[in-house]
């Protein structure tokens, strides 16, 4: 749910990454804050276990510019993977604007996407939202790795309605920036048609 | 799917206001009010050496999180928070069941005041809220980005 400020002349809008677990939605976040100039950007923050798994979420705060002498800014957020922290994948989905998910391309990972984008559905319907009207792009993230899926594959089972699409390599930046644009791009027409 | 929220300049004005009353009348270092979905509303006090952005967006991850706990003891939510830190604490309440007002105070204060002033404020900042949503919902209260163009869009991503 965005947020206009006429006092500030600002717009925040909030972006959710969601995806399996491992399949790189916090390192997307990094890669995205490891590559913006620091006026750009707030700090990161990352809720997470002692080994690293997201715990409750990561969060990211970008300045992307000004639109007719507003400020825009998007947060990005990223959900807990692991299956059972399904309680806080709900939480953080609330006032969403727009949602990545990212596929694991690995073949044995393919049981675990679908689940996540059944998963994305029943949590943005609780919410009150239709997945297949809110802003949605795809990203098919691990590329380099040997044994993956071809993208027309993933592209049958995970994208049927053809959202946009991304290749990517989250660590070491391939796609991560072209996945974020599409997807604020798609937020910020939603707002200009008034959504 | 809920329109987003829309600040204007008279009720931001209003706003501030009041958190700046609630400031000195409970003795607080900062008062800040936060959006449930994590966007900052207004800081008071001495809020220029915090990460505002940080704290709108933590907030509303424990007020989300408690509200759900709530839920699964069978509370509609938690209205009021205290954490009580070694020199620092923080009083959270819910505002006009969307906005989340949080004051963060030391000695100086107490959370008997704190919260006798909240709860005056809260009431203050509720009516305002009431009415933003009426005038939101109003017929004719169009997207103020209705009149961007795709160009405007496109260039936002040239750079």
């Amino acid at each position: 749910m965005s947020f206009i400020n006429y006092s500030s002349r600002e717009i925040n809008c909030k972006i959710v990454y969601y995806g399996p677990g491992l399949c790189g939605k916090t390192t997307n976040l990094q890669y995205v804050y490891a590559k913006t100039a620091p006026e750009a950007k707030g700090k990161m923050i990352s809720l997470a276990t002692e080994t690293e798994r997201t715990l409750f979420f990561d969060f990211l705060p970008l300045s992307l510019g000004e639109i007719r002498g507003f400020k825009t800014r998007f947060h990005l957020y990223t959900v807990p993977g692991q299956v059972f922290y399904d309680a806080s994948r709900k939480l953080i989905l609330k006032g969403v604007d727009g949602v990545v998910f990212v596929a694991d391309s690995q073949i044995e990972r393919m049981e675990a996407n679908l689940e996540s984008v059944e998963n994305l559905r029943v949590n943005l319907a609780e919410q009150g939202y239709d997945l297949n009207r809110i802003p949605y792009v795809v990203q098919y993230n691990k590329r380099d790795l040997p044994n993956i899926a071809t993208v027309e594959e993933l592209h049958r089972l995970i994208n049927p309605r053809s959202v946009p699409e991304y290749q990517a390599v989250a660590p070491t930046g391939v796609g991560v920036f072209d996945t974020l644009k599409a997807v604020a791009k798609l937020v910020l027409t939603e707002l200009k048609r008034g959504g | 799917m809920n329109p987003g929220l829309v600040m204007y300049e008279e009720e931001f004005r209003q706003i501030s206001g009041i958190c700046d009353r609630l400031t000195r009348d409970a003795n607080a270092k900062v008062v800040f009010l936060v959006d449930k979905n994590g966007q900052l509303i207004a800081a008071t006090g001495q809020a220029q050496n915090l990460d505002t952005t940080s704290l709108a967006s933590l907030t509303a991850g424990n007020v989300a999180a408690m509200g759900g706990l709530a839920k699964l003891i069978g509370e509609k939510e938690f209205p009021n928070q205290f954490h009580e830190g070694e020199r620092e604490s923080l009083h959270m309440s819910i505002v006009a069941g969307r906005v989340v007002l949080v004051v963060i105070f030391d000695a100086k204060s107490s959370l008997g005041l704190v919260r006798l002033r909240v709860k005056k404020a809260g009431e203050e900042l509720g009516r305002i809220f009431e009415h933003l949503a009426k005038k939101q919902a109003m017929p004719g209260a169009q997207s103020p980005f209705a009149e961007i163009t795709d160009d405007d869009i496109d260039n936002l991503f040239s750079g």
